[in-house]
């Protein structure tokens, strides 16, 4: 069948159509697009395929694990600075190793168009010494779905899949499977044994996982994913990773003179890099992302003749893309026109009408006369309440973190702290610092911007929204410290003043802010 | 056959809405089909972008390279001349006149229509007063893609049934609106 998908839905549709059972998933871009296409697919739903979203990255990897002891092909998908917090369940999965199929799925945002570092996760891969794709194209993310079930299955190990945002976010015609496969039948471990990491069987497993390393090269080195296309001019070969190698064909016009090793199976194939490098006088590495095969080549006997983002033979952050490659290899290529001066930069803003507009300014106002009061802020669309015309928070760092730091900054002395965080980002990360804020009675004061949806990802299920008061009496802040509003203009005068009122009171106080989000409440007129 | 293709606008405009339309159509022309898109965080009413790569050989690269491209089609004046970087010496800008002014520092439209007057070939259209007209003022992108056509290599009675299909379900008179909208710069 032909279709027309995003990198992420090629993916997904190749899991569908390699006998997927599960698909679990915390929203985050640029792999939002993963589950989504799953939940809206006829296949999965006539499958049962599991098809919810996670709290988290790590209970969603615990959730796939699961899935797979069982028996069952899984996939679970998130963003790069995800897979820190699924980082336990992640590493140890490589330990216990994997019954049914397991792909980790992991979208990358080099350039950092959403999020708030570059990590690029093939060194996760390699941490966790487990196989990991890098597809070129989205015909690649739909075919290495199947391949990575078996070769999960084959191997018993998980398998990391890493995408791009370029490759995530971009649509192509791809060629997919008329008839779908099977999905695998319950059956359990041959060796159930070996999914407890205790010491004794831990140690074992580690060997084992050590021993597999030779197996994963020779992978590499076989793979239809990884080719080495040979040039006559040696005085330079190329490295290509992922959908770098895509930039240098269009360089080269598809028709490159040097030969170009193209890397989208890790770990790296070693007999075709000592091929390329035997022959070749300089080695230009081409990688979207981190300078991370660039580093595996650059030993004190090879350092000076590797060129690449190390060398600023290419930049050293940042996404490619093929004026950049083009530019490297010095090629005659158009020079770009000048954008004219009178163009001005338009940031994005908080919707009209959001909720969260309200609740900054009923929290500036009320933190007036305070000289010393610090707001530590969170991640999601609230975080635009750095901006003008808000400035209203002093810090982003990860999910969760507005709680846990306002704490720290309470116990250093800081007063009021503040957190403001968003319903689905507490349930995420942020509920474990409440209990420590309650331990010790912590005087800070957590906002708590219920907007019953995942809003900055585009309106995902918020699995506690509409009962965070709830929560947090169970996790033991004192019921008269909980308090609710609605963040509406003609509730400004009295929002102000229960803001301040916790502000005032020397102990641990949450305030739910609540009213739905502007952008799901049109979808759904 | 080749064109690259620039969409720009502001979060919210429909910009997506004609990616789609395009990158659909040219499917079933028989093309090849790359299109990047920006979503998450900067599409909340900032500057987005899409890319459109047609093509009847392989493509390799999702993204333009800059000074490469064919077409820059701008639902909002100020988001076309963003993207002249990528603009080849011969492209042209099909662009909408009206500005989109959430910004402080917004430059006066005047200096911002001169600059797109000045690229040889290229066309600003009232597209939101158009689409008023037709008493259909959300079709203001179709208006914008129907005067694009021209430009694009794809016959218009393909993109037309792609405008069909893709507003289907939400009733004849959408679709309607839809289409009069689209052929309402060509006539």
């Amino acid at each position: 069948m032909k279709k027309i998908l995003l990198g992420d839905e090629a993916f997904a549709q190749g899991a569908l159509d390699a006998g997927l059972s599960g698909c679990y998933a915390y929203p985050g871009t640029p792999s939002t697009e993963i589950m989504e296409y799953i939940q809206g697919s006829a296949l999965a739903k006539e499958r049962g395929v599991h098809r919810e979203w996670s709290s988290n990255e790590k209970t969603a990897m615990e959730e796939a694990l699961g899935v797979s002891y069982a028996g069952k092909r899984a996939i679970v998908c998130m963003k790069h600075v995800g897979l820190n917090v699924a980082g336990d369940g992640f590493v140890n999965a490589a330990v216990t190793g994997t019954n049914g199929g397991l792909i980790v799925a992991v979208a990358d945002d080099p350039s950092m168009h959403s999020s708030q570092n570059e990590q690029d996760s093939r060194a996760y891969a390699q941490f966790a010494m487990i196989p990991c794709l890098e597809p070129s194209s989205q015909q690649e993310a739909y075919d290495m779905a199947a391949f990575a079930f078996d070769l999960s299955e084959k191997h018993q190990t998980p398998v990391m899949m890493r995408l791009t945002t370029r490759l995530s976010h971009s649509r192509a015609n791809i060629e997919t499977k008329d008839v779908p496969a099977p999905q695998n039948e319950r059956r359990e471990p041959e060796n159930p044994r070996r999914f407890i990491l205790l010491p004794a069987i831990a140690k074992n497993n580690v060997k084992k996982l050590c021993e597999k390393q030779a197996d994963f090269v020779k992978l590499s080195e076989n793979s239809n994913f990884n080719k080495l296309v040979w040039g006559n001019d040696t005085s330079l070969g190329i490295v290509a990773t992922g959908i770098a190698y895509n930039y240098v064909m269009e360089a080269f016009g598809g028709d490159c003179p040097h030969p170009v090793l193209k890397i989208s199976q890790y770990p790296v194939p070693k007999a075709q890099l000592a091929k390329l490098m035997g022959a070749c006088d300089k080695i230009m590495v081409v990688e979207e992302g981190a300078p991370f095969v660039e580093s595996q080549l650059r030993t004190p006997l090879e350092d000076a003749r590797i060129l690449g983002r190390l060398t600023g033979a290419l930049p050293r952050t940042g996404e490619l893309n093929p004026y950049i490659v083009a530019k490297a290899f010095k090629l005659d290529v158009p020079e770009p026109r000048p954008i004219p001066e009178l163009v001005k930069n338009r940031p994005p803003r908080l919707c009209d009408g959001c909720p969260h507009i309200n609740t900054y300014q009923a929290l500036t106002e009320a933190l007036k006369g305070y000289d010393s009061a610090k707001v530590f802020g969170d991640i999601g669309c609230y975080t635009l309440g750095a901006l003008p015309p808000f400035n209203a928070i002093s810090s982003c760092v990860d999910m969760g973190a507005s709680i846990t730091m306002a704490k720290g900054a309470s116990d250093a002395g800081i007063h009021p702290a503040v957190a403001v965080i968003g319903d689905s980002t507490f349930t995420h990360s942020g509920m474990t610092g409440i209990l420590d804020a309650v331990w010790e009675n912590s005087k800070i004061t957590v906002m708590i911007l219920d907007n019953g949806t995942t809003g900055m990802t585009g309106g995902q299920t918020s699995i506690g929204a509409g009962f965070l008061e709830r929560i947090c009496q169970g996790l033991g802040v004192d019921p008269d410290h909980i308090k609710s509003i609605v963040p509406l203009p003609k509730n400004h005068e009295e929002n102000v003043k229960t803001i301040k009122a916790e502000l005032d009171y020397p102990g641990l106080s949450v305030i739910v802010s609540k009213r739905e989000c502007i952008q799901t409440l049109k979808k759904k007129k | 056959m080749r064109k690259d293709i620039i969409l720009a606008g502001v979060g919210g405009q429909g910009i997506l809405t004609i990616a789609t339309i395009i990158a659909q159509s040219a499917l079933k022309a028989g093309f090849n089909v790359r299109q990047p898109e920006i979503h998450g965080m900067s599409q909340r009413g900032g500057a987005v972008e899409a890319h459109l790569r047609l093509s009847s050989e392989p493509i390799f690269s999702d993204l333009i390279a800059h000074g490469t491209a064919d077409l820059i089609i701008a639902l909002e004046p100020m988001e076309a001349l963003r993207h002249l970087d990528s603009l080849a010496a011969d492209g042209v800008v099909i662009a909408n006149k009206k500005p989109i002014t959430n910004i402080a520092d917004y430059p006066p439209v005047e200096d911002i229509i001169a600059e797109i007057n000045a690229i040889p070939g290229s066309k600003v259209i009232d597209a939101d007063g158009i689409a008023a007209s037709l008493g259909n003022a959300r079709s203001m992108n179709i208006v914008l893609l129907g005067a694009a056509t021209p430009f694009l290599g794809i016959d218009s009675q393909i993109l037309k049934e792609t405008i069909v299909g893709l507003f289907q379900r939400k009733g004849q008179d959408v679709v309607d609106a839809n289409i009069k909208a689209f052929e309402a710069v060509a006539k």
